[in-house]
């Protein structure tokens, strides 16, 4: 590009001042980033959830149980290929801010309705037959240190006492945005010790024959059960997950509203800025002018410069941010999913760019507009 | 050979002016800056254009390189009628016809003296090694092909004004257009100016308008004009040739 050290030379003009331009982009676009993270993590359920899963709770709501005996009247729906079940469990290990998920699973059908969930046979081999065995994901295993074979004590918050387990199973997730950081063990264990609830599991997970009939198909099994002691709720995995993440506010509203603010300010920051730097060079521009720089390019050279300005600011933004990520979750189990996606940091970087071109259009056409003969004039 | 008669003599001029008028307008009052002026000027002349401060010496420049436009009258250089093209093309003229040297330099000062003197070529088809060799001849020809690389921070006023020469002569340009060239120069850094128009003129061939207050840089001129009122009158010729 035969103009690159012209646009150069203006960038470095004033490089406390570009410094700062960049700058700005940067922070803004590392809370874009750490927003998306967010955004993700309260999607995560929702992103991963599949489409042919059926999610089946008590009507009243999801902490009340739902029978055991359920599980053979739901298979004999048509349209339900297979069944299984958990139970929240809510215990604590070592300490309340060690907050990760834990659920009793129905071991015979637990792992066929979840293949996106990679355990080695062997090890899952080893689960079923220890009745205290529990099956944790990698990025628990490695919040915690855990290996195979360890025993991990969990005081129960719902279930008194203290539960202790062996590590037989570490699985992994077959996508980047699969939860990793479950920890299952046997219903029947669970059932067996507890004084309350026997008998009863907190939801129930479906496989449905064909996705396109899940409407249907959660209509024909919450009418199975309507009249009953204990009424169902059905919802495709992706509904339930949705209603779930709508329990915690609208995220998404709050994440648009702060970014849109941040973008915002960013514009008029940045199209001041320029404004001042165009302001600062009328004589050059109008010498470029007289020289036979078209108005056009006069209007490109201004727009290069904060195009290149967002584009570099907005790039060390998100590479900020992802490398923000890397270190994991920060909260402590809240967000498992502590991940910016690729798409993601594109978006960060061309909001960024088209923000940069639009703070620099004001400027750049008062530039485009300017007279050689007035300009000159000018002291 | 200079002429302000508004005869055709033939029509072999290169800049051609005829009835050219510059009126503007402050509120209701209409001030009229250029009237009626014609003006001949051929290939290798170096004029000089005198006159009181408002008598419409810039605006004559200014309307003779393009950068404004006549109010009425017509302009023609080397056949083209300017006073009608668009300013597109008008831009595209200037960049091939018009060599610019301003009396505050007016170079860029993020730019070196050669990156200065490369801005007109970089609108051309140019190679990048092409060019450079352009701005070094250039450089050479002003005296300062040992400061390529500096800053024009770094050199002095008359080294400054050389660079805008330079940068005016780079792209072969049919003519030069000085405004007050040695308007903000020391007597020494304004006579080696002045000595380096005149062997442009001399030795290059090239063509010099220049508009200046100083009657020792007029001097050196082969015409001098005066601008009184709006109106060219001749005025004595240095008689070089």
């Amino acid at each position: 590009m035969r103009y690159r050290h012209l646009l150069l030379a203006n960038l470095f003009r004033r490089p406390t001042r570009t410094g700062l331009t960049v700058g700005t982009f940067a922070v803004a676009l590392f809370l874009f980033g750490i927003l998306a993270v967010v955004r993700g993590a309260f999607h995560q359920g929702i992103d991963v959830a599949g489409t042919d899963r059926l999610v089946i709770i008590n009507k009243v709501s999801l902490i009340q149980p739902l029978p055991f005996a359920y599980r053979d009247r739901l298979l004999r729906i048509p349209g339900v290929a297979q069944a299984t079940f958990a139970t929240w469990f809510g215990g604590v290990y070592q300490d309340e801010r060690n907050f990760f998920p834990q659920f009793a699973v129905d071991k015979e059908h637990y792992r066929d309705l979840f293949p996106e969930f990679l355990i080695p046979d062997d090890q899952w081999q080893a689960f079923l037959a220890d009745r205290e065995g529990c099956v944790v994901g990698v990025g628990l295993a490695q919040r915690f240190g855990w290996k195979l074979g360890d025993r991990i004590p969990i005081r129960g918050t719902i279930y008194p006492g203290v539960w202790e387990f062996n590590v037989r199973a570490i699985y992994r997730g077959g996508r980047t945005q699969d939860d990793t950081t479950q920890f299952w063990f046997h219903w029947d264990y669970l059932d067996e010790r507890r004084p309350l609830d026997k008998g009863f599991v907190g939801w129930y997970t479906v496989r449905i024959t064909n996705p396109d009939d899940a409407v249907r198909v959660a209509r024909a099994i919450d009418d199975d059960f309507a009249n009953s002691p204990f009424e169902t709720k059905t919802d495709t995995e992706k509904a339930f997950a949705a209603s779930f993440v709508k329990q915690m506010g609208n995220i998404e509203f709050l994440i648009l509203s702060v970014g849109s603010v941040v973008f915002f300010t960013l514009l008029l920051v940045t199209g001041n800025t320029m404004a001042i730097a165009v302001r600062e060079r009328v004589r050059e521009l109008a010498v470029l002018k007289a020289v036979g720089f078209s108005d056009g390019l006069v209007l490109g050279l201004i727009l290069g410069e904060t195009v290149v300005v967002a584009a570099v600011g907005g790039g060390l933004g998100v590479g900020l941010a992802k490398l923000f990520t890397l270190r994991g979750d920060p909260t402590g189990g809240l967000l498992p999913f502590f991940y910016l996606p690729p798409q993601a940091m594109v978006v960060g970087v061309v909001l960024a760019v088209a923000v940069g071109l639009l703070a620099g259009v004001l400027p750049a056409v008062a530039a485009m507009r300017l007279r050689v003969v007035d300009a000159l004039r000018r002291v | 050979m200079v002429r302000v008669d508004g005869d055709d003599n033939g029509g072999a001029s290169l800049i051609r002016v005829r009835g050219l008028d510059k009126t503007y307008r402050r509120g209701s009052e209409v001030i009229h800056v250029l009237q009626g002026l014609n003006l001949d000027v051929d290939a290798g002349d170096f004029v000089a254009f005198m006159g009181p401060s408002g008598s419409g010496k810039t605006t004559l420049l200014n309307l003779l390189g393009g950068l404004d436009v006549p109010s009425a009258g017509s302009i023609t250089v080397a056949g083209d009628e300017i006073t009608h093209m668009s300013a597109r093309k008008l831009t595209a003229w200037r960049a091939r016809h018009v060599g610019f040297v301003f009396q505050m330099y007016n170079l860029i000062p993020v730019l070196s003296a050669a990156q200065n003197v490369e801005l007109p070529l970089l609108l051309t088809n140019l190679s990048p090694a092409s060019r450079r060799r352009h701005v070094e001849m250039v450089l050479t020809i002003v005296g300062l092909a040992d400061r390529m690389r500096h800053y024009p921070r770094q050199l002095s006023g008359g080294q400054e004004q050389r660079v805008g020469i330079a940068r005016a002569l780079v792209s072969d340009p049919t003519f030069l257009l000085c405004d007050e060239p040695t308007g903000d120069l020391d007597r020494k850094s304004a006579d080696e100016i002045l000595d380096l128009l005149a062997q442009l003129v001399r030795e290059h061939g090239k063509t010099v308008l220049m508009v200046t207050h100083d009657p020792r840089a007029a001097e050196r001129a082969d015409t001098v004009l005066h601008l009184d009122k709006g109106v060219l009158v001749e005025g004595a010729k240095a008689g070089r040739r």
